[in-house]
């Protein structure tokens, strides 16, 4: 089902010797149906913008944009992953396409102007992942407070926090 | 483009110098119309919206960072914490995913089972925001009546699995425990002599109520275009005429055919849609889906099959019952290798996505697996999250009164917009 998709991008992108991959092999040797490709970061708003608008792909809708931290991943050549879960309604398809970002100051390019749906979900990536996404309209932080200092999803932040819960600033009625 | 704002107690008008008639007018996060934790900084002008700023997070506990350091099972707990309003639909979503990163294909008699529950989560989720569009507007007795019926509902989910709110019924393979003898009767008397009579007596207070239409018909629009284009999913999309459900495009459960093995047809039903894209269309729809959810339990009970609820031990994922781990030897290492944390579950390395249909949309979980007990990331693609933020865009030109039914009609859940 996905081949169709591939050879569209490889007839398309010749030079980035895309390859369709499994997102899980079962220990039986069987695939679970689900297929991610990678794209380098500097390319990914042509590839995704072809992958949007070709009559043969047509993800017209960007289902979810996530981020994983890959560190000590079995396997793992670099650090994050973001993660764009693309859904073509037209073909009643998906397609998971990666991008990976190294330290220090990892930057992708914001999809925005492609699927406004990107807006929040790369907010929050930056918010918990610390990933700036160039070209955003508004790139602050969503969930937490915007004096935060650290990204909570990294794997080398401690899961019971850095202290943050208990130096939260106190407002009394003095000070509001 | 930079979107700047101080902070102002709740409720205060501050005149801007600059533009002599607009004013930051500031809305949340404690509001009876908010329903749940959320703030919004308007700009108006007069009476109307001419800018809105969602400022969210002040549930956020950290779902995903927890997702990292509880096993498979362990994290069902939290999903029902998500979206409170249908934690049973959580539940049943969660473990779709890890049963797709498991590659288990989990018993006929379970799916029918969750089958139902899905539907029933779809029901009560559906009633308290057709209520709300009512009790949004002033009429409090259509949410009376459509509120009064998730009383039933609770009720049938305490006898599935002990809890009426946070129910945590389903596990790896299966769920914690048959349906009680009876319980399909109790379900069916319910479907078929108090929620009939319920929808028709909201039905006959607001859909065509002529007040009713004029607070709602136009109002939040959004078209077809761009309703695919931001995301949405779930009676949002199918009000703008956006024809996706997954229960019908990527079916699964009893949706699916042949789902027993046995060459059992999948359950019919219609999937309303609506062209208006207005708060008026999402009402209908929802009145609509749930119509078609009853008749969907209805059929499914009809066809319930006998069998086991969790798949068989040799997959090692489920529990072994009581009775095994008392009596047997094998059962009580089966059941010392699932309990104890250095051994526990062992996924394949690597990752793996399931949605499902919920009431608000699209529920799914990317799940990552390094292998070990615990998933290495447990991704909650949210529906109301996604769904909300659209909503600047649904408010802004309509008058300050109309933000109560648009944020009804949007059906955001806090708890599952922060985590």
């Amino acid at each position: 089902m996905v081949e169709e998709c591939i050879q569209a991008l490889r007839e398309h992108f010749p030079e980035l010797g895309i390859q369709p991959r499994p997102l899980c092999v079962y220990p039986d040797g069987r695939e679970s149906g689900q297929y991610w490709v990678r794209i380098p970061p500097a390319r990914l708003p042509e590839v995704m913008r072809f992958l949007r608008d070709d009559p043969r792909t047509r993800f017209e809708q960007l289902c979810d944009l996530t981020c994983v931290d890959y560190l000590n991943y079995p396997g793992a050549e670099d650090r994050f992953g973001v993660i764009y879960s693309l859904l073509s309604l037209t073909h009643n398809r998906r397609l998971w396409v990666k991008v990976f970002v190294n330290d220090p100051d990892p930057e992708v390019p914001s999809v925005t102007g492609i699927w406004k749906g990107a807006e929040w979900p790369e907010r929050e990536v930056f918010d918990l992942f610390g990933i700036r996404f160039t070209g955003h309209p508004d790139l602050r932080r969503i969930l937490l407070p915007q004096n935060f200092r650290d990204h909570p999803l990294r794997k080398d932040y401690p899961l019971h926090g850095k202290g943050e819960r208990e130096a939260f600033e106190v407002i009394g009625r003095e000070t509001a | 483009m930079s979107i700047s704002y101080d902070i102002r107690p709740a409720g205060s008008l501050e005149q801007d110098q600059d533009q002599e008639e607009r004013w930051t007018l500031n809305f949340g996060p404690q509001h009876p119309a908010t329903h749940t934790t959320l703030r919004l900084v308007l700009e108006v002008e007069g009476e109307r919206v001419v800018k809105c700023t969602p400022d969210i997070g002040f549930l956020h506990s950290g779902f995903e960072k927890l997702g990292e350091h509880l096993n498979y099972n362990q994290y069902v707990v939290v999903t029902d914490r998500m979206n409170y309003v249908s934690p049973m639909a959580n539940n049943i979503a969660w473990h779709a995913a890890c049963e797709k990163l498991f590659g288990i294909e989990i018993t006929p008699r379970c799916k029918a089972i969750r089958t139902i529950c899905a539907e029933l989560a779809r029901i009560q989720d559906h009633l308290v925001c057709i209520g709300c569009t009512g009790l949004d507007l002033g009429g409090y007795t259509a949410f009376m009546y459509a509120f009064n019926e998730r009383e039933p509902i609770m009720d049938l989910f305490e006898e599935l699995c002990g809890a009426r709110f946070t129910t945590s019924y389903t596990r790896v393979g299966g769920v914690t425990r048959d349906i009680p003898p009876g319980w399909t009767d109790r379900v069916r008397s319910f479907l078929r002599e108090r929620l009939p009579r319920a929808l028709d007596d909201v039905d006959a207070l607001l859909t065509r109520n002529r007040i009713f239409i004029e607070r709602v018909k136009g109002i939040g629009v959004i078209s077809h275009d761009d309703a695919i284009n931001w995301s949405l999913t779930g009676p949002m999309a199918r009000a703008s005429g956006v024809r996706r459900d997954l229960r019908k495009d990527e079916p699964y459960l009893c949706y699916a055919d042949n789902w027993d093995g046995r060459g059992a047809p999948a359950v019919k039903f219609k999937v309303p849609v609506a062209g208006g894209g207005d708060v008026y269309s999402r009402y209908l729809v929802r009145m609509e889906e749930v119509r078609q959810s009853a008749a969907i339990i209805e059929q499914v009970i009809a066809m319930l099959p006998d069998g086991p609820v969790n798949v068989l031990a040799d997959h090692k994922v489920t529990l072994p019952e009581k009775r095994e781990i008392y009596f047997s030897i094998e059962g009580l290492i089966h059941h010392f290798e699932k309990i104890m944390t250095n051994r526990g579950f062992t996924p394949p390395v690597g990752e793996a996505y399931a949605a499902n249909e919920t009431a608000n949309g699209e529920l799914g979980f990317y799940l990552v697996s390094d292998g070990g007990n615990y998933p290495y990331r447990a991704r909650c693609r949210p529906p109301s999250f996604i769904n909300y933020q659209v909503f600047p865009k649904l408010v802004e030109g309509h008058q300050i009164s109309d933000i109560p039914p648009i944020l009804n009609s949007v059906n955001i859940i806090a708890a599952e917009l922060d985590r």
